[in-house]
Protein backbone atom coordinates (compact mmCIF):
# COMPACT_ATOMS: atom_id res chain seq x y z
CA UNK A 1 0.00 0.00 0.00
CA UNK A 2 1.22 3.22 -0.76
CA UNK A 3 1.82 6.79 0.84
CA UNK A 4 -1.61 8.58 1.23
CA UNK A 5 -1.95 11.03 -1.30
CA UNK A 6 -5.44 13.03 -0.14
CA UNK A 7 -6.07 12.86 3.45
CA UNK A 8 -9.46 14.87 4.44
CA UNK A 9 -9.85 15.48 7.68
CA UNK A 10 -12.79 16.45 9.67
CA UNK A 11 -14.25 18.29 6.70
CA UNK A 12 -17.61 19.86 6.43
CA UNK A 13 -19.53 21.69 3.48
CA UNK A 14 -22.44 24.23 4.24
CA UNK A 15 -23.45 26.14 1.20
CA UNK A 16 -25.81 29.04 2.20
CA UNK A 17 -25.94 30.63 5.73
CA UNK A 18 -28.78 31.09 8.82
CA UNK A 19 -31.96 29.22 8.65
CA UNK A 20 -31.30 28.34 4.70
CA UNK A 21 -28.36 26.74 5.02
CA UNK A 22 -27.99 23.08 3.78
CA UNK A 23 -25.11 21.14 4.54
CA UNK A 24 -23.48 19.18 1.82
CA UNK A 25 -21.16 17.26 4.26
CA UNK A 26 -20.70 16.44 7.52
CA UNK A 27 -17.35 15.25 9.13
CA UNK A 28 -15.66 13.29 6.30
CA UNK A 29 -12.30 11.31 7.53
CA UNK A 30 -11.21 9.79 4.05
CA UNK A 31 -7.66 8.80 3.56
CA UNK A 32 -6.75 7.84 -0.05
CA UNK A 33 -3.43 6.23 -1.05
CA UNK A 34 -0.93 6.43 -3.59
CA UNK A 35 -1.82 4.06 -6.79
CA UNK A 36 -5.34 3.41 -5.59
CA UNK A 37 -8.25 3.49 -7.76
CA UNK A 38 -10.96 4.87 -4.84
CA UNK A 39 -14.11 4.80 -5.65
CA UNK A 40 -16.66 7.17 -3.45
CA UNK A 41 -20.49 6.37 -4.44
CA UNK A 42 -23.76 7.47 -3.39
CA UNK A 43 -27.10 7.99 -3.96
CA UNK A 44 -27.88 11.26 -5.84
CA UNK A 45 -27.58 13.93 -3.27
CA UNK A 46 -25.87 12.66 -1.03
CA UNK A 47 -22.60 14.74 -1.89
CA UNK A 48 -20.29 12.85 -3.01
CA UNK A 49 -19.68 15.64 -6.25
CA UNK A 50 -18.93 18.36 -2.76
CA UNK A 51 -16.61 15.76 -1.67
CA UNK A 52 -14.71 15.53 -4.98
CA UNK A 53 -14.21 19.32 -5.57
CA UNK A 54 -13.15 19.52 -2.07
CA UNK A 55 -10.05 17.84 -2.83
CA UNK A 56 -9.03 20.11 -5.54
CA UNK A 57 -11.26 23.35 -3.84
CA UNK A 58 -13.20 23.82 -6.43
CA UNK A 59 -15.69 24.23 -3.40
CA UNK A 60 -14.04 25.78 -0.42
CA UNK A 61 -14.94 23.87 2.56
CA UNK A 62 -16.45 24.78 5.50
CA UNK A 63 -14.32 23.19 7.75
CA UNK A 64 -11.86 20.66 8.11
CA UNK A 65 -8.72 19.96 6.57
CA UNK A 66 -7.40 18.15 2.54
CA UNK A 67 -3.95 17.51 2.73
CA UNK A 68 -2.90 16.62 -0.57
CA UNK A 69 0.63 15.16 -0.94
CA UNK A 70 1.34 15.70 2.69
CA UNK A 71 0.60 19.21 2.43
CA UNK A 72 -2.50 21.21 3.88
CA UNK A 73 -4.09 22.74 1.00
CA UNK A 74 -7.08 24.82 2.40
CA UNK A 75 -5.36 27.37 3.70
CA UNK A 76 -2.32 28.02 0.83
CA UNK A 77 -2.60 31.45 -1.56
CA UNK A 78 -4.55 31.01 -4.74
CA UNK A 79 -1.72 31.38 -6.64
CA UNK A 80 0.00 28.31 -4.83
CA UNK A 81 -3.25 26.55 -5.18
CA UNK A 82 -3.79 26.65 -8.82
CA UNK A 83 -0.12 24.81 -9.32
CA UNK A 84 -1.28 22.27 -7.00
CA UNK A 85 -4.17 22.06 -9.32
CA UNK A 86 -1.85 21.47 -12.05
CA UNK A 87 -1.22 18.07 -10.27
CA UNK A 88 -4.69 16.54 -9.79
CA UNK A 89 -6.19 15.94 -13.16
CA UNK A 90 -10.09 16.19 -13.36
CA UNK A 91 -12.51 14.51 -15.74
CA UNK A 92 -16.55 15.56 -15.66
CA UNK A 93 -19.96 14.15 -16.62
CA UNK A 94 -20.62 16.15 -19.22
CA UNK A 95 -16.98 16.20 -20.41
CA UNK A 96 -16.49 19.55 -20.14
CA UNK A 97 -14.59 20.13 -23.26
CA UNK A 98 -13.67 23.17 -25.44
CA UNK A 99 -16.06 23.24 -28.05
CA UNK A 100 -14.48 25.97 -30.23
CA UNK A 101 -10.92 23.79 -29.95
CA UNK A 102 -10.39 20.42 -31.67
CA UNK A 103 -9.45 17.04 -29.37
CA UNK A 104 -5.16 17.92 -29.94
CA UNK A 105 -6.08 21.58 -29.06
CA UNK A 106 -8.56 20.56 -25.83
CA UNK A 107 -5.32 18.19 -24.72
CA UNK A 108 -2.64 20.98 -25.78
CA UNK A 109 -4.34 23.47 -23.48
CA UNK A 110 -3.39 22.24 -19.96
CA UNK A 111 0.42 22.52 -21.71
CA UNK A 112 -0.10 25.77 -22.98
CA UNK A 113 -0.63 26.52 -19.45
CA UNK A 114 2.28 25.61 -18.50
CA UNK A 115 4.01 27.37 -21.33
CA UNK A 116 5.10 24.60 -23.87
CA UNK A 117 6.36 25.08 -26.97
CA UNK A 118 3.27 24.63 -29.36
CA UNK A 119 5.04 22.44 -31.72
CA UNK A 120 6.16 20.31 -28.10
CA UNK A 121 2.55 20.72 -26.44
CA UNK A 122 1.31 19.07 -29.96
CA UNK A 123 3.19 16.35 -30.42
CA UNK A 124 2.84 15.37 -26.48
CA UNK A 125 -0.83 16.05 -27.19
CA UNK A 126 -1.09 13.30 -30.72
CA UNK A 127 1.29 10.50 -28.25
CA UNK A 128 -1.96 11.29 -25.25
CA UNK A 129 -4.45 10.93 -27.89
CA UNK A 130 -3.02 7.27 -28.83
CA UNK A 131 -2.82 6.36 -25.56
CA UNK A 132 -6.92 7.07 -25.17
CA UNK A 133 -7.49 5.48 -28.92
CA UNK A 134 -7.81 8.48 -30.45
CA UNK A 135 -5.10 9.47 -32.95
CA UNK A 136 -7.31 9.50 -35.98
CA UNK A 137 -9.28 11.76 -34.39
CA UNK A 138 -6.89 14.60 -33.54
CA UNK A 139 -8.18 17.24 -35.60
CA UNK A 140 -11.74 16.60 -34.98
CA UNK A 141 -14.09 18.68 -33.00
CA UNK A 142 -16.02 18.13 -30.11
CA UNK A 143 -19.64 18.46 -31.69
CA UNK A 144 -17.84 15.59 -34.37
CA UNK A 145 -17.38 12.61 -31.39
CA UNK A 146 -19.48 10.73 -29.20
CA UNK A 147 -19.62 10.49 -25.77
CA UNK A 148 -17.34 7.76 -25.50
CA UNK A 149 -14.28 9.78 -27.51
CA UNK A 150 -15.45 13.63 -25.71
CA UNK A 151 -14.60 11.74 -22.54
CA UNK A 152 -11.57 10.23 -24.01
CA UNK A 153 -10.23 13.47 -24.94
CA UNK A 154 -11.30 14.50 -21.38
CA UNK A 155 -8.87 11.65 -19.75
CA UNK A 156 -5.89 12.96 -22.36
CA UNK A 157 -6.77 16.47 -21.21
CA UNK A 158 -6.88 15.87 -17.84
CA UNK A 159 -3.38 13.50 -17.80
CA UNK A 160 -1.59 15.50 -20.00
CA UNK A 161 0.14 17.47 -17.43
CA UNK A 162 1.38 14.55 -15.62
CA UNK A 163 -1.47 14.67 -12.78
CA UNK A 164 -1.20 12.76 -9.33
CA UNK A 165 -4.44 12.22 -8.61
CA UNK A 166 -7.15 11.77 -11.33
CA UNK A 167 -10.27 12.91 -9.83
CA UNK A 168 -13.55 11.11 -11.72
CA UNK A 169 -16.92 13.05 -10.91
CA UNK A 170 -19.47 10.94 -12.64
CA UNK A 171 -17.46 10.42 -15.49
CA UNK A 172 -19.19 7.60 -17.20
CA UNK A 173 -22.74 8.47 -16.11
CA UNK A 174 -23.77 9.95 -19.34
CA UNK A 175 -22.23 6.70 -21.30
CA UNK A 176 -23.94 3.37 -22.29
CA UNK A 177 -22.96 0.46 -20.80
CA UNK A 178 -20.68 -0.82 -23.11
CA UNK A 179 -19.12 3.07 -23.42
CA UNK A 180 -18.62 2.82 -19.31
CA UNK A 181 -16.66 -0.64 -19.19
CA UNK A 182 -14.44 0.49 -21.93
CA UNK A 183 -13.76 3.66 -20.16
CA UNK A 184 -12.97 2.04 -16.99
CA UNK A 185 -10.80 -0.24 -18.82
CA UNK A 186 -8.71 2.96 -19.85
CA UNK A 187 -8.36 4.52 -16.67
CA UNK A 188 -7.43 1.32 -14.84
CA UNK A 189 -4.99 1.52 -17.60
CA UNK A 190 -3.97 4.90 -16.58
CA UNK A 191 -3.83 3.87 -13.08
CA UNK A 192 -1.19 0.74 -13.91
CA UNK A 193 1.01 2.41 -16.35
CA UNK A 194 1.32 6.10 -15.42
CA UNK A 195 0.85 5.19 -11.88
CA UNK A 196 -1.97 8.27 -11.19
CA UNK A 197 -4.08 7.46 -8.62
CA UNK A 198 -7.70 7.81 -9.83
CA UNK A 199 -10.89 8.76 -7.56
CA UNK A 200 -13.99 8.21 -8.99
CA UNK A 201 -17.64 9.52 -7.90
CA UNK A 202 -20.44 7.30 -8.94
CA UNK A 203 -23.52 6.06 -7.88
CA UNK A 204 -23.59 2.58 -9.87
CA UNK A 205 -21.79 -0.06 -8.29
CA UNK A 206 -20.74 -2.00 -11.17
CA UNK A 207 -18.26 1.28 -11.90
CA UNK A 208 -16.49 0.58 -7.98
CA UNK A 209 -16.98 -3.64 -8.79
CA UNK A 210 -15.28 -3.32 -12.23
CA UNK A 211 -12.26 -1.23 -10.93
CA UNK A 212 -11.56 0.05 -7.72
CA UNK A 213 -9.31 -1.48 -5.12
CA UNK A 214 -11.19 0.78 -2.01
CA UNK A 215 -14.46 2.58 -1.71
CA UNK A 216 -16.23 4.74 0.59
CA UNK A 217 -20.09 4.30 1.05
CA UNK A 218 -21.48 8.58 1.32
CA UNK A 219 -24.90 8.67 2.79
CA UNK A 220 -26.75 11.67 3.78
CA UNK A 221 -23.61 14.24 4.04
CA UNK A 222 -21.66 11.33 5.97
CA UNK A 223 -19.25 8.65 5.16
CA UNK A 224 -20.59 5.52 6.43
CA UNK A 225 -18.50 2.77 5.34
CA UNK A 226 -15.35 2.69 4.05
CA UNK A 227 -12.43 -0.18 3.55
CA UNK A 228 -11.19 -2.51 1.11
CA UNK A 229 -13.69 -3.13 -1.99
CA UNK A 230 -13.87 -6.97 -1.22
CA UNK A 231 -14.18 -6.47 2.41
CA UNK A 232 -17.30 -3.97 2.13
CA UNK A 233 -18.98 -6.11 -0.28
CA UNK A 234 -18.97 -9.22 1.74
CA UNK A 235 -19.64 -7.55 4.72
CA UNK A 236 -21.48 -4.33 4.49
CA UNK A 237 -22.13 -2.61 7.53
CA UNK A 238 -24.62 -0.13 6.42
CA UNK A 239 -27.72 -0.28 5.15
CA UNK A 240 -27.39 1.72 1.98
CA UNK A 241 -24.40 -0.20 1.03
CA UNK A 242 -26.58 -3.20 1.12
CA UNK A 243 -29.09 -1.30 -0.88
CA UNK A 244 -26.10 -0.40 -3.23
CA UNK A 245 -24.92 -3.96 -3.69
CA UNK A 246 -28.05 -5.54 -4.48
CA UNK A 247 -30.49 -2.72 -5.34
CA UNK A 248 -33.24 -5.64 -5.70
CA UNK A 249 -32.74 -7.05 -2.28
CA UNK A 250 -30.45 -9.44 -1.36
CA UNK A 251 -33.15 -12.88 -1.97
CA UNK A 252 -32.31 -13.48 -5.96
CA UNK A 253 -36.03 -13.68 -7.20
CA UNK A 254 -37.22 -17.33 -7.23
CA UNK A 255 -38.31 -19.01 -10.66
CA UNK A 256 -41.22 -20.76 -10.84
CA UNK A 257 -41.38 -22.28 -7.55
CA UNK A 258 -44.80 -24.00 -7.37
CA UNK A 259 -43.47 -26.14 -10.14
CA UNK A 260 -40.87 -27.76 -8.14
CA UNK A 261 -43.00 -28.28 -5.11
CA UNK A 262 -41.39 -31.91 -3.19
CA UNK A 263 -38.06 -30.97 -4.62
CA UNK A 264 -35.92 -29.39 -2.18
CA UNK A 265 -34.64 -26.23 -2.51
CA UNK A 266 -30.96 -25.14 -1.35
CA UNK A 267 -29.20 -21.64 -1.22
CA UNK A 268 -25.70 -21.20 -2.15
CA UNK A 269 -23.84 -18.86 -0.63
CA UNK A 270 -20.54 -17.55 -2.83
CA UNK A 271 -18.38 -15.38 -0.25
CA UNK A 272 -15.01 -15.20 -1.55
CA UNK A 273 -14.19 -18.38 -3.35
CA UNK A 274 -12.77 -18.26 -6.72
CA UNK A 275 -15.43 -16.90 -9.35
CA UNK A 276 -13.05 -19.20 -11.81
CA UNK A 277 -14.75 -22.51 -10.33
CA UNK A 278 -18.02 -23.53 -12.65
CA UNK A 279 -19.69 -24.88 -9.59
CA UNK A 280 -22.78 -26.51 -10.62
CA UNK A 281 -20.60 -27.30 -13.95
CA UNK A 282 -18.31 -29.54 -11.62
CA UNK A 283 -21.15 -30.58 -9.67
CA UNK A 284 -22.82 -32.07 -12.36
CA UNK A 285 -19.22 -33.32 -13.81
CA UNK A 286 -18.36 -35.10 -10.99
CA UNK A 287 -21.42 -36.39 -9.28
CA UNK A 288 -23.45 -36.61 -12.17
CA UNK A 289 -26.20 -34.82 -10.56
CA UNK A 290 -28.12 -32.49 -12.76
CA UNK A 291 -29.62 -29.22 -10.79
CA UNK A 292 -32.26 -26.67 -11.27
CA UNK A 293 -30.88 -22.90 -10.78
CA UNK A 294 -34.08 -21.30 -9.66
CA UNK A 295 -32.03 -17.98 -9.31
CA UNK A 296 -28.73 -16.12 -8.87
CA UNK A 297 -27.46 -13.00 -8.17
CA UNK A 298 -23.49 -12.96 -8.11
CA UNK A 299 -20.72 -10.64 -8.82
CA UNK A 300 -17.21 -10.90 -9.47
CA UNK A 301 -14.79 -9.16 -7.63
CA UNK A 302 -11.46 -8.80 -7.79
CA UNK A 303 -11.60 -12.56 -9.62
CA UNK A 304 -13.72 -13.96 -6.58
CA UNK A 305 -17.03 -14.48 -6.65
CA UNK A 306 -19.98 -12.93 -4.13
CA UNK A 307 -23.50 -13.44 -3.66
CA UNK A 308 -26.32 -16.31 -3.40
CA UNK A 309 -27.60 -18.90 -5.52
CA UNK A 310 -31.24 -20.72 -5.46
CA UNK A 311 -30.65 -24.55 -5.98
CA UNK A 312 -33.57 -26.69 -6.68
CA UNK A 313 -31.94 -30.42 -6.03
CA UNK A 314 -33.31 -33.15 -7.53
CA UNK A 315 -36.30 -35.48 -5.98
CA UNK A 316 -34.59 -38.37 -5.67
CA UNK A 317 -33.02 -38.78 -1.81
CA UNK A 318 -29.84 -40.06 -2.95
CA UNK A 319 -28.63 -37.46 -5.57
CA UNK A 320 -30.05 -34.95 -3.43
CA UNK A 321 -27.90 -35.47 -0.72
CA UNK A 322 -24.69 -36.50 -2.79
CA UNK A 323 -25.19 -33.17 -4.27
CA UNK A 324 -25.50 -31.39 -0.91
CA UNK A 325 -22.54 -32.84 0.31
CA UNK A 326 -20.16 -31.75 -2.88
CA UNK A 327 -21.32 -28.82 -2.47
CA UNK A 328 -20.87 -28.29 1.85
CA UNK A 329 -17.52 -29.59 0.50
CA UNK A 330 -16.18 -26.73 -1.64
CA UNK A 331 -14.53 -23.68 -0.24
CA UNK A 332 -15.78 -20.09 -0.03
CA UNK A 333 -19.37 -21.45 -0.63
CA UNK A 334 -21.67 -22.11 2.67
CA UNK A 335 -25.50 -23.58 2.13
CA UNK A 336 -28.26 -22.93 3.77
CA UNK A 337 -31.82 -25.13 2.95
CA UNK A 338 -34.49 -22.90 1.92
CA UNK A 339 -38.12 -24.11 3.85
CA UNK A 340 -40.91 -23.19 1.56
CA UNK B 1 -45.18 62.90 -61.11
CA UNK B 2 -42.76 60.32 -61.30
CA UNK B 3 -40.43 62.57 -63.26
CA UNK B 4 -40.70 65.14 -60.20
CA UNK B 5 -39.62 62.28 -58.27
CA UNK B 6 -36.73 61.39 -60.31
CA UNK B 7 -35.58 64.75 -60.29
CA UNK B 8 -35.31 64.94 -56.74
CA UNK B 9 -33.40 61.80 -56.07
CA UNK B 10 -31.13 63.30 -59.27
CA UNK B 11 -30.24 65.94 -57.42
CA UNK B 12 -28.66 63.86 -54.43
CA UNK B 13 -27.20 60.76 -56.82
CA UNK B 14 -24.01 62.61 -57.21
CA UNK B 15 -23.37 62.94 -53.23
CA UNK B 16 -24.18 59.57 -53.03
CA UNK B 17 -20.96 57.52 -53.15
CA UNK B 18 -18.96 60.09 -50.64
CA UNK B 19 -21.82 59.95 -47.77
CA UNK B 20 -22.10 56.58 -47.71
CA UNK B 21 -19.09 56.08 -47.45
CA UNK B 22 -18.96 58.73 -44.97
CA UNK B 23 -21.73 56.26 -43.04
CA UNK B 24 -19.33 53.06 -43.42
CA UNK B 25 -16.39 54.72 -42.00
CA UNK B 26 -17.82 56.66 -39.02
CA UNK B 27 -20.09 53.47 -38.20
CA UNK B 28 -17.21 51.13 -38.77
CA UNK B 29 -14.78 53.49 -36.61
CA UNK B 30 -17.44 54.18 -33.87
CA UNK B 31 -18.37 50.84 -33.85
CA UNK B 32 -14.69 49.63 -32.97
CA UNK B 33 -13.69 52.51 -30.50
CA UNK B 34 -17.07 51.07 -29.04
CA UNK B 35 -15.60 47.22 -28.33
CA UNK B 36 -12.01 48.54 -27.32
CA UNK B 37 -14.21 50.18 -24.68
CA UNK B 38 -17.02 47.73 -24.43
CA UNK B 39 -15.13 44.06 -24.20
CA UNK B 40 -13.18 44.93 -20.80
CA UNK B 41 -16.21 46.59 -19.39
CA UNK B 42 -18.54 43.46 -20.75
CA UNK B 43 -16.37 41.27 -19.62
CA UNK B 44 -15.66 42.91 -15.72
CA UNK B 45 -19.70 43.01 -16.10
CA UNK B 46 -19.61 39.23 -16.69
CA UNK B 47 -17.39 37.78 -14.42
CA UNK B 48 -17.25 40.20 -11.71
CA UNK B 49 -21.06 39.64 -9.66
CA UNK B 50 -20.86 37.61 -7.05
CA UNK B 51 -20.26 33.58 -8.30
CA UNK B 52 -17.98 35.32 -11.04
CA UNK B 53 -14.68 33.98 -11.64
CA UNK B 54 -13.48 37.51 -10.66
CA UNK B 55 -13.79 38.73 -7.16
CA UNK B 56 -14.29 42.36 -7.64
CA UNK B 57 -15.29 44.40 -4.45
CA UNK B 58 -19.33 44.43 -4.64
CA UNK B 59 -19.26 48.57 -4.76
CA UNK B 60 -16.98 48.14 -7.95
CA UNK B 61 -19.35 45.95 -9.77
CA UNK B 62 -22.61 47.67 -8.90
CA UNK B 63 -21.12 50.70 -10.02
CA UNK B 64 -20.18 49.67 -13.00
CA UNK B 65 -23.79 48.13 -13.59
CA UNK B 66 -25.29 51.52 -13.03
CA UNK B 67 -23.31 53.42 -14.92
CA UNK B 68 -23.78 51.28 -17.91
CA UNK B 69 -27.55 51.17 -17.27
CA UNK B 70 -27.46 55.02 -17.01
CA UNK B 71 -25.43 55.56 -20.39
CA UNK B 72 -27.82 53.43 -21.94
CA UNK B 73 -30.95 54.78 -20.71
CA UNK B 74 -30.17 58.38 -22.14
CA UNK B 75 -32.04 59.22 -25.16
CA UNK B 76 -29.32 58.64 -27.71
CA UNK B 77 -30.16 62.55 -29.51
CA UNK B 78 -29.52 64.30 -25.95
CA UNK B 79 -26.53 62.16 -25.10
CA UNK B 80 -25.18 63.21 -28.29
CA UNK B 81 -25.45 67.16 -27.63
CA UNK B 82 -23.76 66.41 -24.22
CA UNK B 83 -21.33 64.64 -25.27
CA UNK B 84 -20.22 67.08 -28.27
CA UNK B 85 -18.15 68.90 -26.22
CA UNK B 86 -15.67 66.11 -26.41
CA UNK B 87 -15.17 66.11 -29.91
CA UNK B 88 -14.55 70.01 -29.48
CA UNK B 89 -11.58 69.15 -27.31
CA UNK B 90 -10.55 66.22 -29.42
CA UNK B 91 -10.91 67.54 -33.09
CA UNK B 92 -11.26 71.45 -32.72
CA UNK B 93 -14.80 70.44 -34.19
CA UNK B 94 -18.56 69.68 -33.05
CA UNK B 95 -19.60 69.27 -36.78
CA UNK B 96 -19.07 66.92 -39.35
CA UNK B 97 -18.66 62.91 -39.45
CA UNK B 98 -15.67 62.84 -36.66
CA UNK B 99 -17.21 65.24 -34.35
CA UNK B 100 -19.95 62.24 -34.61
CA UNK B 101 -17.71 59.77 -33.54
CA UNK B 102 -17.04 60.23 -29.89
CA UNK B 103 -20.55 60.44 -29.29
CA UNK B 104 -21.40 57.51 -31.14
CA UNK B 105 -18.70 55.44 -28.89
CA UNK B 106 -20.16 56.79 -25.49
CA UNK B 107 -23.66 55.72 -26.79
CA UNK B 108 -22.56 52.84 -28.28
CA UNK B 109 -20.18 51.48 -25.81
CA UNK B 110 -22.06 50.35 -23.10
CA UNK B 111 -24.90 48.64 -25.48
CA UNK B 112 -21.73 46.44 -26.58
CA UNK B 113 -20.83 45.57 -22.81
CA UNK B 114 -24.07 44.15 -22.13
CA UNK B 115 -23.32 41.85 -25.51
CA UNK B 116 -20.55 40.70 -24.93
CA UNK B 117 -21.33 40.81 -21.06
CA UNK B 118 -24.34 38.14 -22.65
CA UNK B 119 -22.05 36.41 -24.86
CA UNK B 120 -19.65 35.82 -21.95
CA UNK B 121 -22.68 34.14 -19.71
CA UNK B 122 -23.51 31.76 -22.28
CA UNK B 123 -19.99 29.80 -21.61
CA UNK B 124 -20.85 26.51 -20.03
CA UNK B 125 -19.92 27.02 -16.36
CA UNK B 126 -18.77 23.42 -16.83
CA UNK B 127 -15.79 24.26 -18.88
CA UNK B 128 -15.33 27.10 -16.90
CA UNK B 129 -14.69 24.68 -14.04
CA UNK B 130 -12.37 22.55 -16.14
CA UNK B 131 -10.44 25.25 -17.01
CA UNK B 132 -10.28 26.38 -13.09
CA UNK B 133 -9.33 22.90 -12.07
CA UNK B 134 -6.84 22.64 -14.55
CA UNK B 135 -5.19 25.60 -12.65
CA UNK B 136 -6.00 28.27 -14.84
CA UNK B 137 -6.11 32.29 -13.85
CA UNK B 138 -9.05 34.50 -13.66
CA UNK B 139 -7.08 36.27 -16.12
CA UNK B 140 -6.13 32.75 -18.36
CA UNK B 141 -9.70 31.75 -17.93
CA UNK B 142 -11.27 35.12 -19.63
CA UNK B 143 -8.98 34.91 -22.68
CA UNK B 144 -8.48 31.30 -23.23
CA UNK B 145 -11.45 29.61 -22.54
CA UNK B 146 -14.24 32.52 -21.93
CA UNK B 147 -13.42 34.92 -25.11
CA UNK B 148 -12.72 32.31 -27.79
CA UNK B 149 -15.70 30.13 -26.65
CA UNK B 150 -17.87 32.60 -27.41
CA UNK B 151 -16.28 33.75 -30.48
CA UNK B 152 -19.61 32.63 -32.86
CA UNK B 153 -21.51 34.67 -30.24
CA UNK B 154 -19.77 37.76 -30.03
CA UNK B 155 -19.41 37.60 -34.03
CA UNK B 156 -23.45 37.98 -33.87
CA UNK B 157 -23.42 40.41 -31.55
CA UNK B 158 -21.20 42.86 -33.78
CA UNK B 159 -23.27 42.51 -36.27
CA UNK B 160 -26.21 43.67 -33.82
CA UNK B 161 -24.25 46.27 -32.69
CA UNK B 162 -22.33 47.54 -36.24
CA UNK B 163 -26.23 48.04 -37.53
CA UNK B 164 -27.77 49.62 -34.52
CA UNK B 165 -24.48 51.94 -34.75
CA UNK B 166 -25.05 52.63 -38.21
CA UNK B 167 -29.09 53.73 -37.19
CA UNK B 168 -27.23 56.21 -34.43
CA UNK B 169 -25.19 57.82 -36.89
CA UNK B 170 -28.14 58.31 -39.50
CA UNK B 171 -29.38 60.16 -36.28
CA UNK B 172 -26.39 62.53 -35.93
CA UNK B 173 -27.38 63.70 -38.84
CA UNK B 174 -29.18 66.45 -37.19
CA UNK B 175 -25.92 67.52 -35.50
CA UNK B 176 -24.32 68.00 -39.13
CA UNK B 177 -22.69 64.44 -39.21
CA UNK B 178 -22.05 63.47 -42.68
CA UNK B 179 -23.39 60.22 -44.16
CA UNK B 180 -26.66 59.35 -45.65
CA UNK B 181 -28.71 60.34 -42.39
CA UNK B 182 -27.45 63.74 -43.01
CA UNK B 183 -28.74 63.54 -46.79
CA UNK B 184 -31.75 62.23 -45.64
CA UNK B 185 -33.01 64.79 -43.26
CA UNK B 186 -31.29 68.09 -44.62
CA UNK B 187 -32.46 67.16 -48.32
CA UNK B 188 -34.85 65.18 -47.77
CA UNK B 189 -37.01 65.94 -44.61
CA UNK B 190 -36.09 69.70 -44.28
CA UNK B 191 -36.71 70.49 -48.17
CA UNK B 192 -39.88 68.58 -47.69
CA UNK B 193 -38.87 65.91 -50.57
CA UNK B 194 -39.74 63.10 -49.03
CA UNK B 195 -38.72 60.90 -51.91
CA UNK B 196 -34.92 61.55 -50.94
CA UNK B 197 -35.65 60.60 -47.49
CA UNK B 198 -37.24 57.45 -48.63
CA UNK B 199 -34.42 56.85 -51.15
CA UNK B 200 -32.06 56.67 -47.87
CA UNK B 201 -34.20 54.62 -45.60
CA UNK B 202 -33.94 52.23 -48.64
CA UNK B 203 -30.01 52.50 -48.58
CA UNK B 204 -29.90 52.15 -45.03
CA UNK B 205 -32.22 49.08 -44.73
CA UNK B 206 -29.89 47.76 -47.60
CA UNK B 207 -26.97 48.31 -45.74
CA UNK B 208 -28.30 46.60 -42.66
CA UNK B 209 -29.49 43.76 -44.16
CA UNK B 210 -25.75 43.74 -45.85
CA UNK B 211 -24.21 43.67 -42.36
CA UNK B 212 -26.23 41.76 -40.82
CA UNK B 213 -26.45 38.69 -43.55
CA UNK B 214 -22.60 38.29 -43.10
CA UNK B 215 -22.03 38.53 -39.30
CA UNK B 216 -24.58 35.74 -39.37
CA UNK B 217 -22.71 34.16 -41.76
CA UNK B 218 -19.43 34.54 -39.77
CA UNK B 219 -21.29 33.65 -36.56
CA UNK B 220 -22.38 30.36 -38.05
CA UNK B 221 -19.31 29.56 -39.97
CA UNK B 222 -16.89 30.28 -37.05
CA UNK B 223 -19.15 28.16 -34.44
CA UNK B 224 -17.48 24.67 -34.11
CA UNK B 225 -20.49 23.13 -32.56
CA UNK B 226 -22.29 23.60 -35.75
CA UNK B 227 -20.66 23.13 -38.49
CA UNK B 228 -20.45 19.35 -38.38
CA UNK B 229 -24.54 18.99 -38.33
CA UNK B 230 -24.43 21.46 -41.42
CA UNK B 231 -22.19 19.06 -43.24
CA UNK B 232 -23.69 15.99 -41.99
CA UNK B 233 -27.19 17.53 -43.19
CA UNK B 234 -25.61 17.95 -46.50
CA UNK B 235 -24.24 15.04 -46.62
CA UNK B 236 -27.60 13.11 -46.40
Amino acid sequence: MGQPIIEIKGLTKTFGSGEDSVTALRDIDLQINEGDIFGIIGLSGAGKSTLVRCMNLLERPSAGQVIFDGREITSIKEKELRSVRKSIGMIFQRFNLLMQRTAAENVTFPLELEGAPKKKARERALELLKIVGLEDRADAYPAQLSGGQMQRVAIARAVASNPKVLLCDEATSALDPNTTRAILDLLKDINKTMGVTVVIITHEMKVIEQICNRVAVIDQSRIVEQGEVSQVFTHPKAAITRQLIMPHGTEPEMLKVQELRGNEVIRIVFNGGSAYEPLIASLAIDCGVKVNILGADTRNIDGKAYGSMLIGLPSDPKEAARALEYIKSQDGVTVEEVDD
Amino acid sequence: MLDFLGENIQSVLPILPQQTWETLYSTVISTFFAYVIGIPVGVLLATGTSGGILKLPKVVSRCLDIIVNLLRSVPFLLLMMVTLPISGLLFGTKIGTIASIPPLVIAAFPFVARLIESSLREVDRGVIEAAQAMGCSPFQIITKVMLPESVPSIISGAAIALTTIMGYGAMAGIIGAGGLGNVGITYGYYRYKYSIMYLIIIMLVILVQIFQTIGTWLSVRSDKRISYNKKRSKRK
